[in-house]
């Protein structure tokens, strides 16, 4: 599939460029993601991953460089917001369910108010991605109800209740203890199962070893090493070795 | 002249408490719909209207009540402008309000925290629908202690009004004052009538407050 010559990659991003005031943050940042691929940004806080997904969906302007998403010129003034952020789906470290509205609303909103979709259509589908994520039962709760893992599972059936053509996911995991990490990470490596298109930021090294198409080590603002999973085990540079042998190799 | 405090005096004085009651609910309505307007061009995307609110909230805050009150009554008066002592006093009551729970209004919106924005947005959700179907629902269970602290001093500062002959609680207290020079007894009435509306609002803004402190954790973390 991805030497398919006829399809562009779904997000790409040349040589882009951001700082935060003095501080440089990216660094002529390049990388593409193919359709159906998972994409892992890895490196140490600081390194701008965080800052390289945010660019993706627009939540930060770039200073310089190209980045493509979806066929929208994300780096242009003039990008249409909404037309991008219905293709790409975000997830964040802190769900940021909408605490005021129950799941299914959560779920229902934006499929309603943006794509015009019946109430009744809406429902069917919030139980259809409620499902995905294994949380049928909580169709009524409100978000306070739910333990961290369901409400991130609720965060992450919230965007693909949108049907987005990439869905980005922002250290989803970090707020959670393991065994919640897990069933998140279920969840993750299921969409990836089923051809979803991803980037994710994550520090869980060995599931970004067991699901990741490819890895990109980012390190002072630039991709300082990038390659298949297998990078992982057998690393090239020595930010990298360092990286992963400073006990980040969980599996 | 003189004579004792009777039914009659009693009668007038209940009639300025209503006037002071409906004061402030004209103050509460007028202030309410200007301020929140005020509120949300604070937050807006254009530079030019946020700097425009904030000279207003600014002007208003910065001058006392009873200023704008003649302001309003004479001032109005003496450009050729002829006012009754209610348009007065209630108009300048809004402007007042909504200087004020402009500013309140705007602190709970952006109380909201920031990662809601960025939810709804990364929702493909427009400004207007994240304000109306995200950030106002969540805004409004914030705003609510303070505002109904803040209708207390409403309903006090509606007493100033009684300088442009508006005939309120105050003035009522006054004039019934000045036919039987009782000011101890009749001021004393005047206190307790304004404590009377007053306390039940400051009681139910304390319980609100102790509601929300309950409820922070349905607040999204920050």
């Amino acid at each position: 599939m991805q030497q398919n010559p006829s399809s562009a990659p779904i997000v790409s991003l040349r040589d882009v460029q951001k700082s935060f005031g003095p501080l440089l943050v990216l660094d002529g940042v390049s990388f593409a993601v193919e359709r159906g691929e998972v994409l892992a940004l890895i490196g140490r806080s600081g390194s701008g991953k965080s800052t390289a997904l945010r660019c993706i969906d627009r939540f930060e302007k770039v200073d310089g460089g190209e980045i493509v998403v979806c066929g929208h010129r994300v780096d242009r003034p003039d990008v249409d917001l909404r037309a991008l952020r219905q293709d790409v789906g975000i997830v964040f470290q802190s769900y940021n369910l909408f605490p005021h509205l129950t799941i299914e609303q959560n779920i229902t909103l934006a499929p309603c108010a943006v794509k015009g979709l019946a109430a009744s259509q809406a429902k069917d589908l919030a139980r259809k991605v409620l499902a995905q994520v294994g949380l049928e039962e909580k169709l009524h709760a409100y978000p306070e109800q739910l333990s961290g893992g369901q409400q991130q599972r609720a965060a992450i059936a919230r965007s693909l209740a949108m049907q987005p053509k990439v869905m980005l996911f922002d250290e989803v995991t970090s707020a959670l203890d393991p065994e919640l990490t897990a069933e998140v990470l279920k969840v993750i490596e299921q969409l990836a199962a089923d051809g979803m298109t991803m980037v994710m930021v994550t520090h869980e090294m060995g599931f970004a070893k067991g699901i990741a198409d490819r890895i990109v080590f980012m390190h002072r603002g630039k991709v300082h090493e990038t390659g298949p999973a297998s990078i992982l085990t057998s690393p090239t540079t020595p930010e990298l070795t360092q990286f992963v042998g400073t006990g980040n190799l969980k599996s | 002249m003189g004579g004792h405090l009777n039914i009659n005096h009693l009668m007038f004085l209940g009639q300025g408490a209503l006037w002071t009651i409906g004061l402030s609910v004209i103050a509460l309505i007028g202030g309410g719909i200007v301020g929140f307007v005020i509120a949300l061009a604070r937050i807006s995307p254009l530079k030019s209207v946020r700097i425009a609110s904030g000279v207003y909230v600014q002007l208003i805050q910065g001058t006392p009540l009873l200023v704008i009150l003649f302001l309003g009554y004479f001032g109005l008066a003496a450009i050729g402008l002829k006012v009754s002592s209610l348009t007065a006093a209630g108009a300048s009551l809004t402007l007042y309000v909504a200087a004020y729970l402009g500013e309140i209004w705007r602190g709970c919106i952006q109380s909201v925290p920031k990662p809601q924005w960025e939810a709804a947005e990364g929702l493909a959700l427009s400004r207007t629908q994240r304000m109306i179907k995200v950030i106002l629902p969540q805004a409004v269970r914030i705003a609510t202690p303070p505002t109904v602290g803040f209708m207390v001093q409403i309903i006090k500062n509606t007493s100033l009004a009684s300088v442009v002959g508006f005939v309120e609680l105050m003035r009522s207290g006054q004039i019934v004052n000045n036919s039987l020079f009782e000011p101890f007894v009749i001021y004393a009435i005047i206190a307790a009538a304004y404590f009377a509306m007053c306390y039940p609002l400051s009681l139910f803004s304390q319980k609100l407050e102790r509601r929300m402190g309950r409820g922070r954790s349905n607040l999204a973390p920050a």
